[in-house]
C-alpha cells in the first residue's frame, strides 16, 4: 500500500535529496577551497573552484527538474509553494559560494599573515552555518520536530560569523603594515563576501522555520 | 402522483438544503488542496450520498418513526416543512444548524396536535445524541490526532509521500463522509414520510425488487445530490470552510472523525453486532454534522494542547438544542392547524 502511494513521488524525493547533497558539498568545497587559497595552494584552489562551478551547474539542473516534477505530481498547492521557496533560496546560497570563489580567483586579495587565521575561521563559520541549514532542510522533509533545533544552530553560527566579521574589519583598518586605504577596502570587501553565505543561510533558515510551523500538526 | 410529489417537496427541500450546506464539510479541503475539481467532488459526493441513503438509511428512520408514526402525507409534508423553515431561519441567524433537532421538534408538534402524546424514552434517547455526538467526535479527533502524530514522528515519512497520502486520504474520507451523511441524515429528509410513503415497490427485469422505502430514500438522496450539485460550490466559496484554517492533515482528521461519528450513529449492522455481544450500542439517530465538527475542532485543540475553545460557538450549539426544537414544534403545531382547517387535509 505504502509503496503504491510512494512510487510516484519517489523520483521527486530522490531529486530533492540529491539537491540537498549538492548544497552540503558546496559548503565543504567552499571551506576547503578557501583553506587552499589561504595556504597558497593555487592549483588545489583552482580545482576546488572548478568543483564549485560543476556543483552550481548540477544544482541548477536539479532545481529545474524538481520544479518540473513539483508541478506534474500535483502536490498540495501550499506544500508545492513551500518546497519551491526552499529550493529557490537554497540556490542563492550555492550562487554566493561560487561567486566568492570566483572573485578570489580573479582578484586574488593579498591577505596579511596575521589576519589569515581570522579569514579561515570566518570561512569555516560560513560553512558550518550552511551545514546546519542542510540538516534543518533534511529534517523539514522527514522529521519536522527537529527543524527548530538545527535552525537555532544556524542562528548561532551566523551570529558568531557576524562578530568575527566586525572584529576582522577593525583589525584590517587598525593594521599598521597596510599602507593603502584601497588595500584595506579590498580586504574588508572580502570579509563581507566570505560572511555572505552564512547571512544567506540564515535567511533561508528563517523561511524554513515559518514553513515548519505551518506544517506542524 | 402529482399530489404526492407536491407533498414530498418539503422533504426534498430539506434534502436540497442539507446537500448545499454539508458537502463543504466533507469535500472542502479536498477541493481546496486541488486534489479534486468541484465537478468530480460533486459527482462522487452525490453518488455516495445516494448509496448511503438507500443502503444504510433504514436504521435512523425507524428511530424517528418510534417518536411519531405519521401516516398521512399532508401531515408528513407539514412536519418536514416546519423543520425546513426552522432550519433555514436558524442558519440565517448563524446558529450551527441541526436538521435533526428541527425534525424532532416538528414530530413532537404533530404528536401533541394529534393528541398522541410523546414517548419520552425515545425523546431522551434522541436528545442525548445531541450532546453525545459532538463529544464523541471530539474524542475520536483527539485519539486520531495522537495516533497520526505518533506515526509521523516515529516513521520519518518523507513530506512528499505524506502529502500524497493526505491527498488520497481526503478523497477517500470525502467518499466515506458522503456515504455516512446519506445514511445518517436521510432520516431527517425522508424519515417522516416512511409511513405515508406514496411510492410502490419497483421490480427491475424480474430480478431486482426495490422496496418502497428504498425508493423514497433514493428520492431523498437525489434531493441531497441536487443540493450538492447546484448550491454547495457557492456555499464553499462564499461562506468558506472553517477547516481551511487547518493544515490538510488536521482537516483530514477532523473530517474523518465527523464521518466516523455519523457512521456509528447510522450503521444498523454495527448496532446489531454490538447488541449481539452484549455491548451497549449507539442509538441510530440523525445527528448534526455542523455540531459534530465543532466537537471535532475542540478535540483537536485539546490534542494540540492549544485549547482555544470558542465559547461563542459552543453557546450557539446549546442555544440550538433548546431553540431549534421549540421553534419547529410551534411552527409545526400552527401549520398543522392551517393544513387541517384551511386546506382541509387529513393530518391525524
Amino acid at each position: 500500500m505504502s509503496s503504491f502511494f510512494s512510487s510516484k513521488s519517489s523520483d521527486l524525493q530522490n531529486l530533492i535529496n540529491k539537491y540537498i547533497d549538492v548544497i552540503e558539498k558546496c559548503s565543504l568545497v567552499f571551506k576547503e577551497g578557501f583553506k587552499c587559497y589561504i595556504n597558497w595552494q593555487e592549483e588545489r584552489f583552482t580545482n576546488y573552484y572548478k568543483d564549485m562551478i560543476a556543483l552550481e551547474n548540477r544544482a541548477d539542473e536539479l532545481r529545474h527538474d524538481i520544479k518540473f516534477k513539483l508541478y506534474s505530481y500535483m502536490l498540495i498547492p501550499e506544500s508545492r509553494g513551500d518546497v519551491l521557496g526552499i529550493i529557490e533560496t537554497l540556490d542563492d546560497v550555492v550562487d554566493v559560494c561560487k561567486k566568492v570563489m570566483e572573485q578570489l580567483s580573479i582578484e586574488k586579495p593579498d591577505i596579511p599573515e596575521n589576519l589569515r587565521p581570522g579569514y579561515l575561521e570566518l570561512s569555516e563559520l560560513s560553512s558550518k552555518t550552511i551545514l546546519e541549514l542542510v540538516k534543518a532542510t533534511r529534517a523539514f522533509f522527514t522529521e519536522i520536530k527537529l527543524v527548530e533545533n538545527y535552525i537555532n544552530k544556524v542562528h548561532f553560527y551566523e551570529h558568531e560569523a557576524d562578530k568575527l566579521e566586525e572584529s576582522l574589519k577593525r583589525k584590517i583598518f587598525e593594521h599598521r603594515d597596510i599602507a593603502y586605504l584601497s588595500v584595506k577596502m579590498h580586504l574588508r570587501y572580502f570579509v563581507e563576501k566570505i560572511v555572505l553565505p552564512s547571512d544567506m543561510a540564515e535567511s533561508v533558515a528563517e523561511r524554513l522555520s515559518v514553513y515548519a510551523i505551518k506544517r506542524r500538526l | 402522483m402529482i399530489r404526492s410529489l407536491i407533498f414530498l417537496s418539503s422533504g426534498a427541500f430539506l434534502g436540497w438544503s442539507l446537500g448545499a450546506n454539508h458537502a463543504g464539510i466533507f469535500w472542502g479541503t479536498a477541493i481546496g488542496t486541488k486534489m479534486v475539481k468541484f465537478r468530480t467532488a460533486a459527482i462522487l459526493c452525490s453518488i455516495f450520498v445516494i448509496l448511503g441513503s438507500v443502503i444504510g438509511g433504514g436504521g435512523v428512520s425507524s428511530t424517528l418513526s418510534q417518536l411519531g408514526t405519521i401516516e398521512h402525507l399532508a401531515a408528513a409534508f407539514t412536519v418536514a416543512l416546519a423543520a425546513a423553515v426552522t432550519t433555514y431561519s436558524m442558519s440565517k441567524a448563524g446558529i450551527p444548524i441541526s436538521t435533526s433537532q428541527a425534525v424532532v421538534g416538528s414530530i413532537i408538534g404533530w404528536n401533541i396536535y394529534s393528541g398522541f402524546g410523546v414517548d419520552y424514552l425515545v425523546l431522551t434517547k434522541i436528545a442525548s445524541t445531541w450532546v453525545v455526538s459532538p463529544v464523541l467526535t471530539g474524542a475520536i479527533t483527539y485519539g486520531l490526532f495522537k495516533v497520526v502524530q505518533h506515526f509521523i514522528n516515529k516513521s520519518k515519512v518523507h513530506m512528499i509521500t505524506l502529502d500524497t497520502w493526505t491527498r488520497y486520504g481526503l478523497v477517500i474520507v470525502g467518499i466515506f463522509g458522503s456515504y455516512a451523511l446519506g445514511a445518517n441524515n436521510i432520516g431527517n429528509v425522508m424519515g417522516v414520510f416512511v409511513e405515508a410513503n406514496p411510492f410502490k415497490e419497483i421490480e427491475l427485469l424480474n430480478i431486482l425488487v426495490i422496496d418502497p422505502t428504498k425508493v423514497l430514500f433514493f428520492v431523498g438522496g437525489l434531493a441531497i445530490a441536487v443540493g450538492v450539485a447546484t448550491f454547495s460550490k457557492k456555499v464553499i466559496n462564499t461562506i468558506g470552510n472553517n477547516l481551511y484554517k487547518f493544515s490538510p492533515i488536521t482537516a483530514l482528521i477532523v473530517v474523518l472523525s465527523v464521518s466516523i461519528t455519523m457512521f456509528l450513529f447510522s450503521s444498523s449492522s454495527l448496532h446489531d453486532f454490538l447488541n449481539s455481544i452484549g455491548l451497549p450500542a449507539l442509538p441510530l439517530v440523525p445527528i448534526s454534522a455542523s455540531q459534530a465538527i465543532v466537537g471535532g475542532i475542540i478535540g483537536l485543540g485539546l490534542a494540540r494542547k492549544n485549547v482555544d475553545i470558542n465559547y461563542n460557538e459552543l453557546g450557539k450549539i446549546v442555544i440550538g438544542w433548546i431553540v431549534t426544537p421549540i421553534s419547529a414544534f410551534l411552527i409545526c403545531y400552527i401549520s398543522l392547524y392551517f393544513m387541517e382547517n384551511v386546506f382541509l387535509q387529513v393530518v391525524n
